[in-house]
């Protein structure tokens, strides 16, 4: 329990996906300019990923590892993620047609968010057992979520202020976001002395 | 087959390099970018291994762009690109072994990294194999020396070193932060605005003409909207969400009432 608690939190806090691992900074940047719009690819970003890691893991070591194939696993997991996006985006749009026009956009940026394909590998290279991986996959998540939620915020004062011309745009957007990864360091030592 | 074809050759080369960068212009592929610019050794050896893919990618979807259904061409664009970063990932790991530890998870996730799949889909699916070859070569280039740029400035005031040599007086007191996460992010900041600068200044000496750079480099298409690259500011990819929200919210009225 302890060891899970500690993958959930290092992932979240210590070691945020998008803050100091730079894994999907394209919808950290593009999507965070509302909170709304935040909200609903990072809804969209957690369920793929979970979705991905319980088929990907599978797949890894039950049926390219026996076969001699580990090194497929780059073409495998990607042609996965791919085909589940489509898939759920097919069904949602079927069957739950209020969730689908509230994530249904969001759906196709999702197969090159590098976040889900880097969480997938990074659970074999780290060679994580199944529960390990879903863990470190919802913290991944979460702490997308937790980073689009704050940029979100900020972003909304930065869109206001009167900047030179030059830093108009995205220049500004990458220094707030240097901003917000600093303040990240707080976190930095939270795990050893909570979990201690 | 198209208006690309009075383009000069040496425009397809030349134009990745600094008027279409993949990073600083196009803003493409800015994961590795700010991952990896912590010194110039990976910095560079990234920007070697998206070169190789790029051509390899570019070569072989220009080849085929006729037998390519429309319909499946991403993901016949992304299995090509996913079979070319096993071709490096296995090289790498014989020949390179430390740079392919030092690179780690970035090299898988090359198969995601927009400048690949966006020049598949603006160029290469339209173009001569011989034209996208250069424009392989030309945008690797960029990309290359955008990281190159990049990581010198990271490394030398970051870490008081250059390709592992301590360079002199700012050994000393390196300033940790900038090859730290927040640092790559300021640094990449001031780059973008830069080359914003510069490009700007040129093009009112070369007549003043604005053109709008995004438009001409990025028309619509699937793989700007997943990239999203190219124009976080003036609408792009924010535009179609956008309306995608107001059509939802249009929908979710019409229901109720």
């Amino acid at each position: 329990m302890k060891e899970m608690l500690i993958i959930l939190f290092s992932a979240i806090l210590v070691d945020n996906f998008v803050l100091s691992k730079f894994l999907g900074i394209c919808p950290f940047l593009g999507v965070s300019t509302n909170l709304k719009s935040a909200m609903g690819m990072s809804l969209a970003v957690i369920s793929v990923i979970e979705i991905a890691t319980a088929l990907t893991w599978p797949i890894f070591y039950f049926l390219l590892e026996p076969n001699n194939l580990s090194y497929m696993q780059t073409v495998i997991f990607i042609l996965v993620i791919a085909a589940l996006v489509q898939i759920i985006e097919t069904i949602l749009k079927k069957s739950i047609p209020s969730l689908y026009r509230a994530l249904g956009v969001y759906l196709p940026l999702i197969t090159t968010n590098c976040a889900v394909l880097g969480v997938t590998v990074l659970n074999i290279t780290k060679s994580y057992n199944f529960l390990q991986s879903m863990v470190n996959s919802l913290g991944a998540g979460v702490g997308f979520m937790l980073a689009m939620f704050l940029f979100a915020g900020v972003r909304s004062k930065v869109d206001h202020a009167d900047v030179p011309k030059a830093l108009k745009g995205l220049p500004i957007t990458l220094i707030s976001a240097s901003l917000v990864s600093l303040s990240f360091f707080g976190f930095k030592g939270l795990i050893e002395k909570l979990f201690a | 087959m198209s208006p690309k074809k009075q383009v000069p050759l040496i425009k397809e080369f030349s134009k990745g390099i600094i008027r279409e960068n993949p990073i600083l212009r196009l803003i493409l592929g800015t994961c590795p970018t700010l991952a990896l610019t912590t010194s110039v050794e990976n910095g560079v050896g990234m920007g070697i291994a998206a070169t190789f893919v790029l051509l390899g990618s570019n070569l072989v979807i220009a080849a085929l762009r006729k037998v390519i259904p429309d319909k499946v061409r991403i993901p016949a664009f992304i299995t090509v690109i996913a079979g070319f970063v096993t071709i490096v990932q296995l090289l790498m790991q014989t020949y390179l072994p430390d740079l392919n530890k030092a690179l780690g998870i970035y090299i898988p996730l090359i198969t995601v990294n927009c400048i690949i799949l966006a020049r598949a889909e603006m160029f290469a699916s339209k173009n001569t194999v011989f034209r996208s070859i250069l424009d392989a070569l030309g945008m690797g280039v960029g990309y290359t020396l955008a990281m190159f740029i990049m990581s010198s400035i990271r490394e030398i005031i970051g870490n008081g070193t250059f390709l592992g040599m301590a360079v002199p007086v700012l050994s000393n007191s390196p300033m940790m932060i900038l090859i730290l996460p927040p640092g790559g992010f300021f640094i990449f900041g001031i780059l973008v605005a830069s080359a914003q600068k510069i490009s700007e200044t040129i093009d009112k000496r070369s007549g003043g003409q604005d053109r709008d750079f995004c438009a001409t480099a990025m028309p619509d298409s699937p793989a700007c909207h997943l990239c999203g690259g190219c124009n976080f500011g003036a609408g792009g990819l924010n535009k179609e969400i956008n309306m995608g929200l107001n059509n939802g919210k249009t929908a979710g009225r019409s229901d109720a009432q």
